[in-house]
C-alpha cells in the first residue's frame, strides 16, 4: 500500500485517535501526580469502565498504532537528510520527526508489552499499575528510557500536528505555518510536562506497595 | 586616479590563485573522483570562466595534463537553469557563483540526484517528462477558433508570475531530502508548476487532470516531506512550499468530491 491515499491515511490517523490519545493517555497520569495512588486507581477504573473498551483499543488505538507505526518505519527509511548542507530549523524537524518516530516506535512496542499485555497476562491488575510503574520507573536504565521515549513520542506528536496542517492544505502561507509552529511547540511543551510530571509522582513511595511486582518484571524483561 | 588605483591592482592579483576540487566521472557508469585544480586568479571570475580555464589550459594541480572538465551553460545570467551543480554542499548556478564571494578551496561537484553524463553534466529528463505528466501547459487549440480566453485578474497575475520564474534548474530536487534513489517523488518544480497552470484562468479548465495525476501512482504530492530546502534553495525565490501547500489544499478537496460527488 503506497501512494497518495495511504500517506493521507497515515496522515489522518497520526492526529484522529493517535494525537487524541496521547493527550487522553498524558491526562489520566497526571492523575498520579495529582491524585496519588488513589487518584491513578480511580482514573484507570474509569477508562476501563468505558463500554466495549476491548473494541476501543482495537480500532482506536492499536490499529491505527500499527498502521501509523509500521507505515512510518518505510517513510523513515525513504528520507535522506542533509542536514550538513541545509542547516535550517525545518530541515532539522524534518530529520528529528523521523528520529522520533522509530525511537516512539520502539518505545511504544516497549511499552505496550510491559504494561497492557502484562495485564492481558495476568502478571498485573488495572488497580496494582501503580505499583508496578513505580518498579519500573525507580530503575534509573528504564527510567531515563521512559524520559527519552516520552519525549520522542510527545515531539513527534506535536511536529505531527504541525505536518497534518501542511499536508492538509490548512496552514498554506509561511505565516499561517510559523503561527501553526509556536502553537504545536506550546502542545509538546504542555502534553510533556503533563508525561513528567506523572513519571516523577510514580517513583514517590506512595506507589511502592507491591513489591512481589518487581520480582515477576524482572523475570520478564530483566 | 583610477590609473594609480589598478596599477598595484593587478600586480598583486597577478600572484593570486584560486584552488578548485572538482568531483569528476568520466561516463555515466565509472565511479566519480576528485581533481584538484590551481587556477590564477582574475578580477570579477565565477565559477563558469573557472571551467573555461581549465578548458583553456587543461593541467591540475599536480601539473599533469588532463582531460578538460566538462559541464553545461546558456545564458550566464540565471535564467536558463543549465549551468547548476553543488558548489560548496549547495545547489546553485554556476554562472552566478562568483568566486570573490566563495570560501576556498571551491568543491565543485554534479547534482548527483540526477544522472551523472559526465564531470558536471547531468541528466535533467526527468523534470522534463515530470513537467508532461502534469500537463504544465494551457491547451488553446482547437478545430476552430476558440476565441478569446477569460481575463486574469491582475493581482492573480503578479503573483502567478513569480511561480512563472521557475527555469526547471533542478535545484529544489538536489536540495530535497525526499528526492532519492528510494522514492519516485515527483519534486517541488513541477508541483509548483501545477499550480501555477491551475491558477490561469483558462489553464483552470483542466484543473482536475492536473490535480488527479498528483494523486496517482507513487511520484505524487505525499512524497514532500516538509523539509522545506526547496524554497530555501531556489535561485529565483518562488515560494514552493506555499505552492505545495495550496495544492494540498486543492488535492484533499478533489479527494473528497471524488468521494462524495461522484
Amino acid at each position: 500500500m503506497k501512494g497518495y491515499y495511504a500517506r493521507k491515511v497515515h496522515s489522518l490517523l497520526g492526529l484522529v485517535p493517535l494525537s487524541l490519545f496521547l493527550i487522553e493517555h498524558a491526562i489520566t497520569n497526571y492523575a498520579a501526580f495529582d491524585g496519588g495512588q488513589a487518584g491513578f486507581q480511580k482514573a484507570v477504573r474509569s477508562l476501563n469502565d468505558l463500554p466495549l473498551v476491548f473494541f476501543l483499543e482495537l480500532f482506536f488505538i492499536w490499529l491505527p498504532l500499527l498502521f501509523h507505526g509500521v507505515y512510518g518505519l518505510y517513510i523513515a527509511y525513504q528520507a535522506q537528510p542533509n542536514i550538513g548542507h541545509f542547516n535550517t530549523e525545518r530541515n532539522w524537524r524534518y530529520v528529528l520527526q523521523r528520529v522520533s518516530g522509530v525511537v516512539a516506535f520502539v518505545f511504544i512496542v516497549w511499552h505496550v508489552y510491559s504494561t497492557r499485555f502484562q495485564i492481558s497476562l495476568g502478571n498485573v491488575t488495572h488497580d496494582e499499575l501503580g505499583g508496578w510503574m513505580h518498579d519500573m520507573v525507580t530503575q534509573p536504565g528504564y527510567f531515563v528510557f521512559f524520559l527519552v521515549g516520552v519525549i520522542a513520542t510527545t515531539f513527534h506528536f506535536a511536529n505531527g500536528v504541525w505536518a497534518f496542517l501542511v499536508s492538509w492544505g490548512i496552514t498554506v502561507g509561511p505565516r499561517a505555518q510559523r503561527i501553526s509552529s509556536y502553537i504545536c511547540m506550546g502542545l509538546f511543551v504542555a502534553v510533556t510536562a503533563l508525561f513528567m510530571l506523572s513519571l516523577f509522582a510514580f517513583r514517590g513511595e506512595e506507589f511502592a506497595n507491591t513489591a512481589s511486582v518487581v520480582t515477576t518484571l524482572k523475570t520478564l524483561i530483566g | 586616479m583610477a590609473e594609480t588605483t589598478t596599477v598595484p591592482q593587478t600586480t598583486q592579483t597577478a600572484a593570486r590563485r584560486v584552488k578548485f576540487v572538482i568531483t569528476r566521472q568520466d561516463n555515466m557508469e565509472s565511479k566519480p573522483y576528485i581533481e584538484e585544480f590551481d587556477l590564477p586568479y582574475r578580477p570579477g571570475m565565477n565559477v563558469i570562466s573557472a571551467l573555461m580555464e581549465i578548458q583553456r589550459n587543461p593541467v591540475n594541480a599536480e601539473g599533469g595534463t588532463t582531460a578538460p572538465v566538462c559541464w553545461e551553460s546558456n545564458c550566464l545570467e540565471e535564467v536558463c537553469g543549465a549551468c547548476s551543480m553543488v558548489i560548496n554542499g549547495k545547489p546553485r548556478q554556476a554562472c552566478s557563483a562568483l568566486v570573490d564571494q566563495l570560501e576556498q578551496p571551491i568543491r565543485v561537484a554534479p547534482m548527483s540526484t540526477f544522472p551523472v553524463v559526465r564531470d558536471l553534466v547531468i541528466d535533467r529528463s526527468r523534470m522534463f517528462n515530470a513537467l508532461k505528466k502534469v500537463k504544465a501547459w494551457i491547451p488553446i487549440d482547437g478545430t476552430y477558433d476558440l476565441g478569446p480566453g477569460p481575463r486574469m485578474p491582475e493581482k492573480k497575475r503578479q503573483w502567478a508570475y513569480e511561480l512563472s520564474k521557475c527555469m526547471t534548474c533542478g535545484v529544489c530536487l538536489e536540495a530535497c531530502p525526499n528526492v532519492n534513489d528510494k522514492t519516485d517523488f515527483i519534486g517541488p518544480a513541477a508541483l509548483s508548476q501545477v499550480r501555477l497552470f491551475n491558477a490561469h484562468p483558462t489553464g483552470e479548465m483542466n484543473a482536475d487532470d492536473r490535480l488527479d495525476t498528483l494523486m496517482e501512482g507513487t511520484d505524487g504530492i505525499e512524497g514532500c516531506g516538509n523539509s522545506q530546502n526547496c524554497v530555501r534553495a531556489c535561485p529565483k525565490g518562488i515560494p514552493l512550499t506555499t505552492s505545495i501547500a495550496e495544492l494540498n489544499k486543492q488535492t484533499t478537496k478533489r479527494m473528497f468530491k471524488r468521494w462524495f460527488a461522484q
